[in-house]
């Protein structure tokens, strides 16, 4: 699925280089369960950032399905996390003026290809996550734990074959976290999705298929 | 809830949930742009009003002898030298196109009954029309007047000022006089009763309506026998034409003063200078307005996009990640500030013609009516006072770096 190839990201921080990804090597098999650890500002979130075509990097390759995706033009890039990548984050990013339903909808207003009717399937994917009742709630009016699975709604959007998740859990309490957790397996197991997940968390290792850690922007197992 | 949910749909739930902070940067643009078109519309009003009274007044040509001094149209005949009564004929031999309505006069201040009035000759019209020279050259007045008529608008005479509009006379016997209402009141007379003028009797015909011009202290009496009276022979101290807008405007004053070179000539605009005069000022005053209000409404707008592009960073990263490109991002803050400029740009216009609608009458005793176009102007300077002024916050917006944003969860 993807293919890295020395991946160097370098950010320029006040005159000073700071490598938050240095030379990058490393192959995500499709259907995998990638769990990425380290400690913190060892550069996950720049490296799922990268995998999700948002930040460039400064040299090396990235191949997805074969295709170097910093070739692409920007709005090839805009349509590859539009449909093929799904983003999970920590803070769970919903907007904050639009009902569950609506958030889960925006990516499909952007996909001309979608053959479903956008608030049928965005009630489908919320039902599915267990939010039939609460489509017409707004952000605030939510459980955390219910925010974030609107955002994991909002990433299936248009059925992506990669789910990003950084630190899905972070917020939340552990049985809710094992909640997210199982739910991510799901994704993987049942529907085969690719899932690269960033997690501090012991427990979260457990459920991926393959872990890479990162050191300093190195990757170091 | 919306039956479609749309890129527009974002856009207003994004104003409603927020509505609180919209309004002060709507409110610069809708009260500026209220300012703008209540003084338009009263201006335009008003405008049209002086358009209307010269029309009217088939602005009015006063020819006067060189010496004259003019300080004021109506009384500027009074007590003036005087210059041949053969001047009349003159000017309708020369068949002038515009020209309509000639009247002579003449004016000296008298007493009677130790009261000082104006005593003014004049030419009755139907002697005038009847006159020779007027057959010889082939021309009724009443073809001068159907000439004109077809370029400037005499039929429509209900809204005269009738403070502006002189009497015509049409008939008017040797010893027959018109009396002012002041000169009437003062002297106590009433019509069908007799005055005595230098020592000659003469029988009040009509007393004339008020005025509120220096008409009100005249007494009017055929020209020929003021001539007898005061002994001056055949002179006049003016001539008055009725002449065509359009004719003046082609340059009927230079033909006549070549036909009349030692002769003073004026017009009745004048009167209505001033009117014109706060107009221009208006148009003045509300073009300074609109260059402010487009810099303050730019600038508050302005701030208002730039607070509104912070406070929706991580949203704008979110839909980043979604799918958005710059592009597409730039378009959703453009619209709003566009659909900003077109809300305050409507109701700036609708509160701005209701405010000219009501005050209108009272400041400016003007009847005001609203003018659509004006709409259309609103829209215009509205959307480009949001669009310029927010053009930057929005293209940082666009230009903002995932990569920060993303890190500032
Ligand atoms: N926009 C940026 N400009 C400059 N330096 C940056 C920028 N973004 C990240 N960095 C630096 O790059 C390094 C990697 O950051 P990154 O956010 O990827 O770490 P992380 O592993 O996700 O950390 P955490 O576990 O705390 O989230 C850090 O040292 C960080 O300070
Ligand atoms: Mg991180």
């Amino acid at each position: 699925m993807f293919t890295l190839e020395n991946l160097t990201k370098i950010y320029q921080h006040r005159g000073e280089e700071v490598h938050a990804l240095d030379k990058i090597t490393m192959e995500i098999v499709q259907g995998s369960f990638v769990v990425v650890t380290g400690g913190s500002g060892s550069g996950k979130t720049t490296l799922l950032l990268t995998l999700g075509g948002i930040i460039h990097p400064t040299s090396g390759s990235l191949r997805v399905k074969g295709a170097s995706l910093y070739d692409y033009s920007s709005n090839q890039l805009a349509a590859y996390r539009n449909r093929t990548v799904g983003f999970v984050l920590q803070t769970f990013n919903l907007v904050p003026y639009l009902t569950a339903l609506e958030n889960v909808m925006i990516p499909m207003l952007l996909n001309r290809d979608l053959e479903e009717e956008p608030q049928n399937r965005a009630a489908n994917l919320l039902d599915q996550l267990g939010l039939s009742s609460r489509q017409h709630f707004l952000p605030r009016e939510l459980s955390i734990g219910q925010q974030q699975r609107v955002a994991i709604a909002r990433a299936l959007a248009n059925d992506p074959d990669v789910i990003l998740a950084d630190e899905p859990t972070g917020n939340l309490d552990p049985k809710l976290s094992l909640e997210i957790l199982r739910i991510l397996k799901d994704l993987n197991q049942k529907e085969s999705r690719t899932i690269i997940m960033v997690t501090h968390s012991p427990a979260a290792v457990e459920f991926g298929t393959k872990t890479f850690r990162l050191d300093q922007g190195r990757l170091v197992a | 809830m919306n039956s479609k949910f749309s890129f527009t749909t974002v856009i207003w739930r994004e104003i409603w949930q927020r509505k609180s902070r919209l309004i002060s940067g709507l409110l610069t643009i809708t009260l500026g742009i209220a300012v703008i078109i209540g003084i338009e519309s009263v201006t335009s009003v008003s405008k049209e009003v002086v358009k209307k009274k010269l029309d009217l007044l088939g602005a009015n040509i006063l020819v006067l002898p060189q010496a004259t001094s003019v300080d004021d149209y109506y009384s500027a005949d009074i007590d003036a030298p005087t210059f041949p009564e053969e001047y009349v004929e003159r000017i309708a031999t020369s068949m002038l196109p515009g020209v309509d309505n000639l009247s002579p006069k003449l004016s000296r201040r008298i007493k009677v009954s130790g009261y000082p009035i104006v005593l003014t000759g004049i030419m009755p019209s139907n002697e005038l029309a009847s006159k020779p020279i007027w057959q010889a050259s082939g021309l009724m007045a009443a073809d001068l007047k159907l000439a004109c008529a077809t370029s400037s608008n005499p039929s429509d005479t209900t809204r005269l000022d009738p403070s502006l509009k002189r009497a015509t006379i049409d008939s008017l016997a040797a010893t027959d006089v018109w009396v002012g209402s002041m000169v009437a009141e003062r002297l106590k007379l009433a019509t069908g009763g007799g005055v005595t003028l230098e020592g000659k009797k003469f029988k009040v015909a009509h007393v004339l309506p008020e005025t509120g011009t220096v008409d009100d202290n005249r007494i009017f009496a055929h020209l020929h026998s003021v001539q007898q009276l005061l002994g001056t022979g055949s002179q006049t101290s003016a001539i008055e034409i009725m002449g065509c807008c359009s004719a003046i405007s082609d340059g009927l004053l230079g033909k006549l003063r070549n036909i009349l070179p030692d002769t003073r000539i004026i017009t009745i605009n004048s009167i209505v200078n001033t009117q014109i005069e706060t107009n221009k000022l208006m148009s003045k005053v509300s073009l300074i307005l609109l260059v402010i209000i487009v810099v303050v409404g730019s600038i508050a707008i302005g701030n208002y996009m730039w607070a509104n592009v912070e406070e929706r960073r991580k949203e704008i990263g979110t839909l980043i990640t979604i799918g958005f490109t710059r592009g597409r991002i730039y378009r959703l803050f453009l619209t709003k500030s566009l659909i900003l400029g077109l809300v305050g740009g409507t109701l700036g216009y609708v509160l701005g013609t209701l405010a000219a609608m009501v005050l209108g009458p009272q400041l400016a005793g003007l009847t005001i009516s609203p003018i659509p176009i004006y709409l259309l102007w609103s829209l215009i300077v509205a959307s480009t006072i949001a669009l310029v002024g927010s053009w930057y916050p929005v293209y940082r917006a666009a230009r903002l770096d995932p990569a920060l944003i993303m890190q500032e969860t």
